[in-house]
């Protein structure tokens, strides 16, 4: 192994595999010698069973559907307001001077912790759900597009100002283009935390999702049912962020360039 | 007509934190540059000649006095000053023919009309084929001759160069050099090229401008009376070689100083 020199493409694939090959190996190993009863862990056969079971039988379809709308609709409020408060932040310093500090101190909210209270003032309905997504998304996002937007090469903007644009004509053609790359980098991030807060908001005072299945499930200590619904989470997880990298790429070429 | 009038112009920035105090840049100079004229400012580094080049572009206020082209009090960067900056400014998320036209479809032009003026100063730049390339596949010279024609093709009254050769190699240099008088020498256009280098600074000039070291001034002008169109070979002539013998010595005194 030599330093920082990259892998090959066949390489690559090959070691990625082989560890999650070791993990389940190691998993049905301790399961399997007994090391660990099986009411505390499943096997990995037993959980594909089971996964296999609740999508056939048990119309899990509809949770793993219900929670990614949840994520994704979440997700595009925030995003929606984020991006352009975030660019405007990013430009015009004065802006940010009255927003960054509270932003700043929103962020360490936890948005799990507001649960209770949004029971309390929106239900246990959609909009709760949506609001834990949204609050733990949008600060977040706002300070990534705020110093994304901060970092725009001055030197590009002096040259568009030489070349005859204005203002609005930087942004638009210079601060823009500039950042997007980033800011799409950015949304993916942030859309991976929005699947780490759906589960928990799915826990408390939800009829149907992902994380209901496992609340449901923990009352019947069925933990095979439990870790297939971790697995499901992991792998759409898994396929948003591939999928998002895969559209990003395409979209802007040119930041790849060497 | 495109005259630049430098007019007492002096600046200071101020300190970067509260204790530490405002830093005289240039001193206030006086300067005239004709219709058509190509000028070197020749300094040491750190001597403010960027300063001087950034106040005429527009990005940068004078403390003191004012600049004026045509007469027309400079306020702020504007279309009518093109400039070339020492580091690689073009847009990286655009082609060389995106780029050049990048101040033409500021100003709304017919695309018909922002192909032929491209097609014109690919051309000129010597980059025919490349029109598709990104920056980032070109080369260090290439890039800016692609800035060069970006910064042409906006018909601008005056064109800035801010030491736009330093970061090649000498070879590249030379021949750029030779590149942007010849277009030049064709076009007409009033030019002010600011260097450090003094073969660079005489082969180009009809005068050359002789910066003293922080904070700056105008030392000392001299005229170069060589005719166009210049061939390098000029550069091993003895009128040349005095020139430059002149020019070391009035650099090397600022050097020094500079250093002290």
């Amino acid at each position: 192994m030599k330093l920082l020199v990259p892998v090959r493409r066949e390489n690559r694939i090959v070691l990625g595999v082989a560890f999650f090959i070791a993990f389940v190996a190691l998993w049905f190993l301790v399961t399997w010698s007994g090391a660990v009863p099986k009411h505390f862990l499943a096997s990995p056969w037993q959980t594909l069973a089971s996964g296999w079971d609740l999508f056939a039988t048990q119309n899990f379809g509809h949770d793993v559907g219900m929670t990614i709308w949840r994520v994704v609709g979440g997700f595009l409020l925030a995003a929606v307001i984020a991006v352009p408060l975030g660019i405007a932040m990013g430009v015009y310093k004065p802006i940010e001077a009255f927003f960054e500090p509270f932003v700043s101190f929103a962020r360490y909210l936890p948005a799990s912790a507001f649960i209770p209270l949004l029971i309390l003032w929106v239900g246990i309905g959609e909009a709760q759900k949506l609001t834990v997504i949204f609050i733990g998304c949008f600060f977040q996002l706002t300070l990534m597009i705020t110093m994304i937007v901060s970092g725009t090469r001055r030197d590009l903007v002096e040259a568009a100002y030489t070349l005859g644009c204005k203002d609005t004509g930087v942004i638009r053609r210079v601060v823009l283009p500039g950042a997007a790359p980033d800011i799409a980098e950015a949304l993916r991030q942030v859309l991976g935390l929005g699947w780490t807060y759906i589960i928990v908001a799915e826990l408390i005072g939800a009829s149907s999702g992902i994380g209901h299945m496992i609340t449901d499930s923990q009352a019947l200590m069925a933990t095979d049912h439990i870790i297939a619904g971790i697995v499901v989470i992991g792998l759409v997880g898994l396929l948003s962020d591939l999928l998002f990298k895969k559209v990003n790429q395409q979209l802007f070429s040119w930041s790849l360039l060497r | 007509m495109s005259q630049l009038s430098i007019r007492d112009v002096s600046k200071i920035f101020p300190g970067h934190k509260r204790d530490t105090p405002p830093t005289q840049a240039l001193l206030p100079v006086r300067l005239e540059v004709a219709d058509n004229d190509f000028i070197t400012v020749l300094g040491p580094s750190g001597c403010g000649k960027s300063t001087l080049l950034r106040l005429v572009a527009g990005l940068e206020t004078p403390t003191t006095g004012e600049i004026r082209l045509d007469g027309t009090r400079i306020v702020g960067a504007g279309a009518d000053r093109g400039v070339v900056f020492q580091s690689y400014t073009l847009f990286p998320w655009l082609n060389v023919r995106q780029n050049i036209c990048f101040g033409l479809r500021e100003k709304g032009m017919k695309l018909s009309q922002q192909r032929e003026i491209s097609d014109r100063f690919i051309a000129q730049v010597g980059l025919r084929g490349f029109e598709d390339h990104f920056p980032k596949q070109l080369s260090g010279g290439m890039q800016q001759r692609v800035a060069i024609a970006r910064a042409l093709a906006n018909d601008p009254k005056i064109l800035l160069l801010d030491e736009p050769f330093g970061a090649l190699d000498n070879q590249t240099r030379v021949l750029m050099q030779e590149l942007l008088l010849g277009i030049w020498e064709q076009a007409q256009k009033t030019v002010m090229f600011i260097t450090h280098d003094i073969d660079e600074a005489i082969f180009m000039a009809s005068r050359v401008v002789v910066f003293s070291a922080r904070p700056g001034r105008i030392k000392a002008e001299v005229a170069v009376d060589f005719p166009h169109p210049r061939h390098y070979t000029i550069k091993t002539s003895p009128e040349f070689m005095a020139l430059k013998a002149r020019l070391t010595e009035e650099i090397r005194v600022e050097a020094i100083a500079a250093d002290h």
